[in-house]
């Protein structure tokens, strides 16, 4: 799935990103990895954007901006 | 340098305190802050490099900050000692990037930030053991306490005197650190020395700087794609494999430093409490508009004494200097009206930048400002800004000036330039004046205070609504570079460091004075010397008195005067000029007297009404609140005896205002922040054509209407 499914308190994993953008590379830079577990904490008012927790820090993306990523929610 | 929020400037200001100079490097728009540093051994520059997260630059900022690390600035000498900040709570994201400043191969200095917070965390982390994992000496810092600040000091200068490369294993792939040793060899048998680094960058990002070395070498070129084609093959993502590494090994030295305490404190951070208010669907909002009122209204009110103190001591002095130069009536004029007109008239503009930067500084410092962009992006995301657009536009409610500055809350160049170009069009406090002129005279007679609220009310959200599709054609036709994803971090929440707020405080309004002190006077000179020149001649003062005295027996002196410093700027430079188009704002209803009082309010747009006060025979004593320049404007005839300003022809007007960058100290601002005139020319250029064809509009409403 993709991080337009993701609800407030969810965890998932990155499984693939299907991208070689600039883009999608920041992303990665910024700890967003294959195999790299995330937690959503938030999402903001209007559906957008949304705050996750990785790494040990929070970091606010937007869904819409991160198409090439793909996710597995975990349980 | 650092990743952003590691605590960088903080650090920074503590090194050098207020000995520091803010420039521009040359050509772009980013701000060079250096300062001098001193050690036992003497003054050393020291560098404020803009915070990064990779050294694989998107931005123009990024690009400029990698470059002065790397030495490729012609005005800025390569750094002999790179001091690499860590934030101690963040450690894997911050030591991806020391991993790649690593590379430079350069000698290097940990400052460990945020110790005190670890702590809080209940975590504790073993500098020893980390320091030997990374090559590096690391020196823990206590930010508020200035503690570790000598050690840094010392360690500085221990390897200035002895330098060390940083020397580690990332531990890559062993296929591809063979190509990579392989494709090594290959290159220095040409004659190329590249590091293993360079190399390794070389043959994973394909679109690499380097790439122009391989052009010359087609042979080479191809070995690089064979070497390319056997890693898909063996399972090594070539666009990956370099991050993911890296985070790896990040992820190993994190786990081998850090040690939790024997009973992690349970339940949920300070900053999640926080969170669930500030960040709260409902609360969160409330609250924002809550801040966002305070500060706007800050600006307003809380400036307006301070305001009016510099304009009563500029009043003092220009009614000092006016007598000592009375024998000398241009000279008198060219300092009273011009410079000391012109600069006071700017100066003015310092309390509300230093109010909106003191609030800037404090929500940014304390962590608020990244919160209020999350709160606010999808508002502003949909016509191409994001979240962090809403501070300028707020401010620039106020003012535009500060709002521009206050511009540089946006890391990505593209939407902060879309936010600079449109801010202006948001109704400034200096178009009140105007609007309460117009409204008293032609809108509450006719409509009452209900109208006349509306109408202002209306007024302020014209530039509003003229700015979403300026903002959305900016972003598809005329703004190049790809816009970068919107990334936010929201950092702890924690007090805001004072010594960062005023130093902040301080270089702004030190580069809003040097930007009013040169630019903004010499254009009030040009603008003064227009409308003072060609003087009347002795004879044709003779013939308008004798004119004046036929049409108005029994009028007094002062009633001449008016009239005289009516005509000489009707005889003026720019009183001809005005005469010259008044042709081409007929279609808008105004006749020369009007398009000459715009014309002159193109310095500051407040200067409309004393203008039109000389240009209406009242004399430039006149504010909107006197009660003849109202009366004056409902009698003021075309020459065939139709009334000048309907209803429409004041609306008109108003809008024209609305829209129009009739504002030097804004432009001269644009300049400063662009490092160019290209925008402020397009900006004007816009504006001005908006404006006018706006006034038009609402004038050809008027014949479809009538009055």
């Amino acid at each position: 799935m993709s991080f337009l499914g993701l609800k407030k308190g969810m965890f998932a994993t990155v499984t693939q990103i299907h991208s070689a953008s600039a883009e999608m590379h920041r992303l990665q830079e910024m700890g967003l990895t294959i195999g790299t577990t995330f937690r959503v904490v938030k999402v903001a008012p209007f559906g957008d954007p949304v705050e996750i927790d990785l790494r040990g820090y929070r970091l606010c993306l937007r869904k819409r901006e991160t198409e090439a990523f793909e996710i597995e929610p975990l349980s | 340098m650092g990743n952003p929020n590691a605590g960088k400037t903080t650090l920074f200001n503590t090194l050098t305190g207020s000995f520091q100079k803010v420039g521009n490097y040359p050509g772009v728009t980013v701000e060079k802050v250096s300062g001098s540093l001193k050690l036992p051994s003497g003054s050393i520059e020291c560098i404020d490099v803009p915070g990064l997260y990779s050294m694989v630059a998107v931005s123009e900022d990024e690009r400029v900050a990698v470059e002065v690390i790397e030495g490729r600035i012609a005005t800025t000498r390569r750094p002999d000692l790179l001091v690499c900040v860590i934030d101690a709570t963040n450690l894997e994201r911050n030591l991806f990037f020391f991993s790649q400043l690593s590379e430079q191969g350069r000698p290097m200095v940990v400052a460990m930030t945020m110790m005190d917070r670890l702590k809080q965390a209940g975590q504790e982390i073993d500098l020893a053991k980390m320091s030997n994992l990374i090559g590096v000496e690391i020196v823990p810092m206590v930010g508020h306490k200035d503690k570790g600040i000598e050690e840094l000091k010392d360690a500085i200068e221990r390897n200035l005197q002895r330098p060390r490369i940083p020397q580690f294993e990332i531990g890559f792939p062993s296929a591809l650190e063979t190509k990579v040793a392989g494709l090594r060899e290959r290159v220095a048998r040409v004659g190329i020395d590249f590091t293993k680094a360079d190399v390794r960058h070389l043959l994973l990002e394909t679109d690499h700087p380097f790439n122009s070395f391989l052009r010359d070498f087609p042979e080479m070129q191809a070995a690089f794609e064979e070497a390319r084609d056997q890693l898909v093959a063996e399972g090594v993502q070539q666009h990956s494999v370099d991050v993911a590494t890296r985070y790896h090994w990040a992820n190993v030295v994190k786990r081998a430093v850090i040690k939790e305490a024997d009973s992690p404190k349970a339940g949920r951070s300070m900053t999640d409490r926080i969170d669930a208010v500030l960040t709260h669907r409902i609360f969160g909002l409330v609250i924002f508009i809550g801040l966002m009122y305070l500060v706007f209204q800050s600006i307003y009110t809380f400036a307006k004494p301070l305001m009016d103190g510099i304009t009563w001591v500029f009043g003092q002095i220009k009614g000092g200097v006016r007598p000592l130069l009375a024998d000398y009536p241009p000279i008198q004029s060219l300092v009273v009206d011009g410079i000391l007109g012109g600069v006071g008239g700017v100066l003015v503009f310092l309390p509300q930048i230093l109010i909106l930067f003191l609030f800037i500084a404090v929500l940014e410092g304390s962590g608020y400002l990244a919160r209020a962009a999350f709160l606010m992006d999808r508002l502003f995301g949909w016509c191409g800004l994001n979240g962090r657009a809403f501070i300028p536009l707020l401010s620039s409610f106020a003012c535009a000036i500060p709002g521009i500055m206050a511009a540089r809350v946006m890391p990505d160049p593209k939407s902060r330039l879309a936010t600079i170009l449109v801010a202006p069009l948001m109704s400034c406090s200096a178009r009140l004046p105007v609007y309460l002129l117009l409204i008293g005279a032609f809108i509450q007679p006719r409509f009452g205070p209900v109208g006349a609220g509306l109408a202002l009310f209306g007024m302020h959200l014209v530039g509003l609504f003229v700015a979403i599709p300026i903002v959305w054609l900016l972003n598809r036709k005329i703004l190049r570079g790809k816009r970068l994803p919107f990334l936010l971090e929201l950092p702890p929440y924690q007090w805001p460091k004072w010594r960062d707020v005023w130093i902040s405080m301080y270089f702004r309004a030190k580069i809003f004075v040097k930007t009013a002190g040169t630019i903004i006077a010499l254009m009030s000179v040009i603008i003064w010397a227009l409308s003072y020149f060609p003087r009347l001649t002795p004879d044709q003062k003779a013939g308008v008195k004798q004119q004046y005295a036929l049409l108005h027996p029994g009028a007094t002196n002062s009633d001449l005067q008016k009239h005289f410093d009516e005509e000489q700027l009707a005889n003026s430079a720019l009183g001809r000029f005005g005469k010259t188009i008044e042709p081409i704002f007929i279609p808008a209803g105004f006749d020369w007297r009007i398009t000459t009082s715009i014309l002159s309010a193109f310095p500051a747009r407040e200067t409309v009404v004393p203008s039109l006060g000389i240009i209406f025979s009242l004399g430039g004593d006149v504010d909107e609140t006197s009660s003849d320049l109202p009366k004056a404007l409902h009698d003021a005839t075309w020459p065939d005896g139709r009334r000048l300003f309907t209803t429409w022809t004041s609306v008109g007007l108003m809008v024209f205002f609305a829209l129009c960058a009739q504002c030097m100290a804004t432009l001269a601002t644009v300049k400063r922040e662009t490092n160019s005139w290209k925008w402020p020319l397009f900006m004007f250029t816009y504006m001005t054509t908006l404006a006018y064809l706006a006034a038009v509009g609402v004038q050809m409403l008027s014949h479809l209407f009538g009055n």
